[in-house]
């Protein structure tokens, strides 16, 4: 995938504009406009059932697979149109990666786990393989645990560290944008620390969204804070501000745990 | 007692008798099978029984009753020697018996026709025999059984040559058919070629077979005289003879030999005496290649059908009616498969085939007749259901997550499902296909219509090109309890086979589901997801 730098840095790497979604009759985003930018952690904040997971997956077309759904309005990923019949899906799936609440190995080794993505890429050359593998499970910090045992099943590690080779499977396809949702709602508070600092690491590289519950983990992590409610988005803007000086009184009530 | 009730005590009690009454009721099944099965092999003691009117019987004590006449105890002997008394077994009443003594020289014979013989040895003609002056009467019988055998090893260099002739003039006799249907005119350059050569074959057939009927003349001059328990005696071929004992004067470990000969001759040999003798070679091998077709026809078809039911096709109208029908179609009588089988694959594509590639051969029909391709097709048909629903599941159970992860790295749909769907979903994959052998191994009803026979002439594979005859009508384990256990001229004689026939066909579908059931296993391990 060549990076083709037109934008300067400072143009959003992903703009939504007025985006409506339904399920079947269920109005699930209404109207939502957010811009998010380069090389910066977007955190997305809100109760079960605000919307929050649904639009990180609109940015990869991941609710194609729900065939109720229905998407109205703009994506833009880099200025292009996400939500285009003729975009190609499957290269925007490779510039926009994604990790999931649930820790997801698939039944393979630890390799072929890794190189999962460069393989059916049409990628089957074994240094370029081997070269991958070691760069993101170095990027992912997860490296020197799983070093001597790469041809072991990914199925017999620990909560924590399939998460992180989740997403160095998510890294070895060069992704331009890592989507997480609620990455460590299933780990302990070690794991989930490692996580946190891995975020930190990989936000030289990549774009990340995180949808999370954890307030604290939306303060330590990111960049920019979006607090989502019943569909909509209250309010957006700089961590710290959200976090000490909301302007919406929906929002300071969410975060001084109020309600939710 | 109310509370006793409220314990849900007696529902476990009643779940666990449930499980013990059809624990129980398998395994006396097998048991009885097992049983039954396995001791017929055995070389039994003859036994003569004296008795009071002055006559004597020799024979095989099968088992006792009590007599529904007189209330006195009776015994079954099998007394064999069909052609001399008219039957094999012989009711005698224990209180009829005056003496009864186990004759070390008693001899058993097991022949080519007629059943087994059972009798004494009184002496051997052979012309050309050399004997030493000391030697019994026995050890002249075993020597000229040798010098039979010889015989027959050489015979059977030139049978072997025969049906290797015959063969080819039978190849050149279809070439013929087809040319002359083509046009006599414009092939009879080769259709005289043709002829001439099959004519040489023929010669030499005929030149041989001269050969062969004068061997089998010799060998058949080679005789022994018996007597049986009633004094008549009996001059029988030694070329009838397949096998003789003396059990009365057996060791522990000569039985045990005559056992394993005897296990070796079902599995490998042809059976003789309309099925209720010899061997269940073809048997086994017809039940094996069959449930093979079978599977490679119907594992396929059914889950590339049930990818499309779960992976493609929309969930509508259709598809619902679709998945009921293949469920529904597991339910139906196997008898209407084996008719539809009939009219569609035998008559209707079998008969097409042959007037499209064989209308010279009509109305002989090729593979307008039954044969094990149709009746692993009419099988499978009949177990694709379970195949497809046992796909559908597995394909289901895969964790969304999975499907979502592969996805989400830029997977196409087919890319996921080959290298994430498919490979989780074997071993159900495999479940389905264990459930559908057995069921296909014990199926006969509809075999019967579609090209099981009592005997086949020849297997449906073997050396001659093409090498599988999947026009050939095949022999069925299922089949061979149903004809020789009650379609055999003499049924009691017959029911040892049946258990035996029963043993295997159990064994063959423990050995094949085991088997599967071992790749299933090392596969889940494979595959199981573990989250934490």
């Amino acid at each position: 995938m060549a990076h083709t730098q037109q934008q300067t840095d400072t143009a959003p790497i992903l703009s939504v504009s007025n985006l409506d979604l339904h399920y079947g009759q269920a109005h699930a985003l209404k109207g939502i406009n957010l811009d998010m930018a380069r090389h910066q952690v977007t955190a997305f904040i809100g109760p079960s059932g605000c919307g929050k997971s649904t639009l990180l997956r609109c940015f990869n077309r991941m609710n194609d697979l729900v065939e109720s759904a229905r998407i109205t309005g703009s994506i833009r990923f880099n200025g292009a149109e996400v939500n285009e019949p003729s975009t190609d899906v499957i290269s925007l799936r490779r510039r926009i990666g994604m990790v999931f609440q649930q820790s997801n190995p698939f039944p393979k080794s630890i390799y072929e786990n890794i190189v999962y993505g460069l393989r059916i890429a049409g990628v089957n050359d074994k240094a370029t393989l081997d070269e991958a593998v070691e760069r993101s499970l170095q990027s992912a910090a997860i490296w020197n645990e799983v070093k001597d045992r790469l041809n072991d099943s990914a199925l017999g590690l620990s909560g924590g560290q399939a998460q992180r080779i989740c997403i160095a499977r998510a890294i070895a396809v060069n992704p331009e944008i890592i989507l997480m949702d609620e990455p460590c709602s299933a780990l302990d508070p070690i794991s989930t620390l490692k996580i946190e600092e891995l975020i930190e690491e990989l936000k030289d590289k990549y774009t990340i969204v995180i949808v999370t519950h954890n307030m604290q983990q939306a303060a330590r992590v990111s960049d920019v804070t979006a607090f989502f409610y019943l569909g909509q988005l209250i309010e957006a803007g700089a961590t710290r501000k959200i976090f000490t000086n909301p302007e919406k009184k929906q929002t300071e009530d969410y975060i001084t745990g109020r309600f939710g | 007692m109310k509370k006793f009730w409220k314990t849900g005590e007696p529902y476990v009690l009643a779940t666990g008798s449930a499980l013990a009454i059809v624990l129980v009721m398998t395994f006396s099944l097998v048991g009885v099978v097992v049983f039954n099965g396995l001791g017929y092999f055995w070389p039994k003691e003859l036994v003569r029984l004296e008795l009071q009117d002055g006559s004597a019987a020799l024979g095989q004590i099968m088992r006792h009753e009590k007599n529904p006449t007189d209330g006195g105890r009776r015994l079954q002997l099998k007394v064999a020697n069909r052609d001399v008394f008219g039957q094999d077994f012989r009711w005698i009443d224990e209180k009829d018996i005056t003496r009864r003594t186990l004759p070390a020289d008693a001899i058993l014979l097991e022949r080519r026709e007629h059943g087994n013989y059972f009798g004494f040895l009184k002496g051997v003609t052979a012309e050309g025999l050399e004997v030493p002056a000391a030697a019994t009467p026995q050890q002249t019988l075993e020597r000229a059984l040798n010098l039979v055998a010889d015989k027959n090893r050489a015979t059977l260099a030139v049978k072997k040559q025969m049906s290797d002739l015959n063969t080819r003039a039978e190849r050149l006799r279809l070439k013929l058919l087809k040319l002359e249907y083509r046009g006599k005119e414009q092939n009879s350059a080769a259709i005289g070629e043709l002829t001439a050569e099959r004519e040489k074959a023929m010669a030499e057939f005929d030149r041989l077979n001269q050969q062969a009927t004068a061997a089998q003349a010799e060998i058949s001059s080679i005789s022994a005289t018996f007597e049986d328990a009633a004094g008549g005696s009996k001059e029988i071929a030694l070329a009838e003879i397949v096998a003789q004992q003396r059990p009365n004067s057996m060791s522990f470990f000569a039985k045990c030999g005559a056992y394993l000969e005897r296990v070796r001759e079902l599995l490998l040999d042809d059976p003789r005496e309309s099925n209720t003798e010899g061997g269940l070679f073809p048997a086994i091998f017809g039940t094996v290649m069959m449930v093979l077709l079978m599977s490679v026809f119907s594992l396929p078809f059914g889950v590339v059908a049930a990818i499309y039911l779960r992976e493609y096709a929309r969930d509508g109208l259709l598809t619902r009616a679709v998945r009921i029908a293949v469920n529904n179609l597991a339910g139906v009588p196997s008898i209407v498969y084996g008719v539809f089988g009939l009219g569609f694959f035998v008559y209707g594509i079998g008969g097409s085939i042959d007037s499209l590639f064989f209308p010279e051969r009509l109305p002989t029909p090729t593979f307008g007749t039954g044969g094990i391709l149709w009746s692993s097709l009419t099988l499978a048909l009949l177990t694709v259901p379970v195949v497809i629903v046992a796909t559908e599941e597995s394909l289901a159970s895969v964790p969304k997550g999975i499907r979502e992860g592969s996805l989400a790295l830029g997977a196409t749909k087919f890319q996921t499902l080959t290298k994430i769907l498919l490979p989780m979903a074997t071993p159900g994959i495999m479940t389905g296909l264990i459930l559908s052998m057995a069921r296909a191994a014990g199926e006969v009803a509809p075999l019967m219509i579609v090209g099981v026979v009592k005997l086949a002439p020849s297997l449906p594979f073997d050396g001659n090109f093409p090498f599988f005859h999947m026009d050939r009508k095949f022999m069925h384990l299922g089949f061979h309890i149903y004809d020789v256990g009650f379609q055999s001229p003499n049924v009691e004689a017959a029911k040892p086979m049946v258990f035996v026939t029963t043993m295997l066909l159990l064994a063959i579908v423990i050995v094949a589901s085991s088997t599967a059931i071992y790749l299933r296993n090392r596969m889940r391990r494979k595959y199981t997801t573990s989250t934490f």
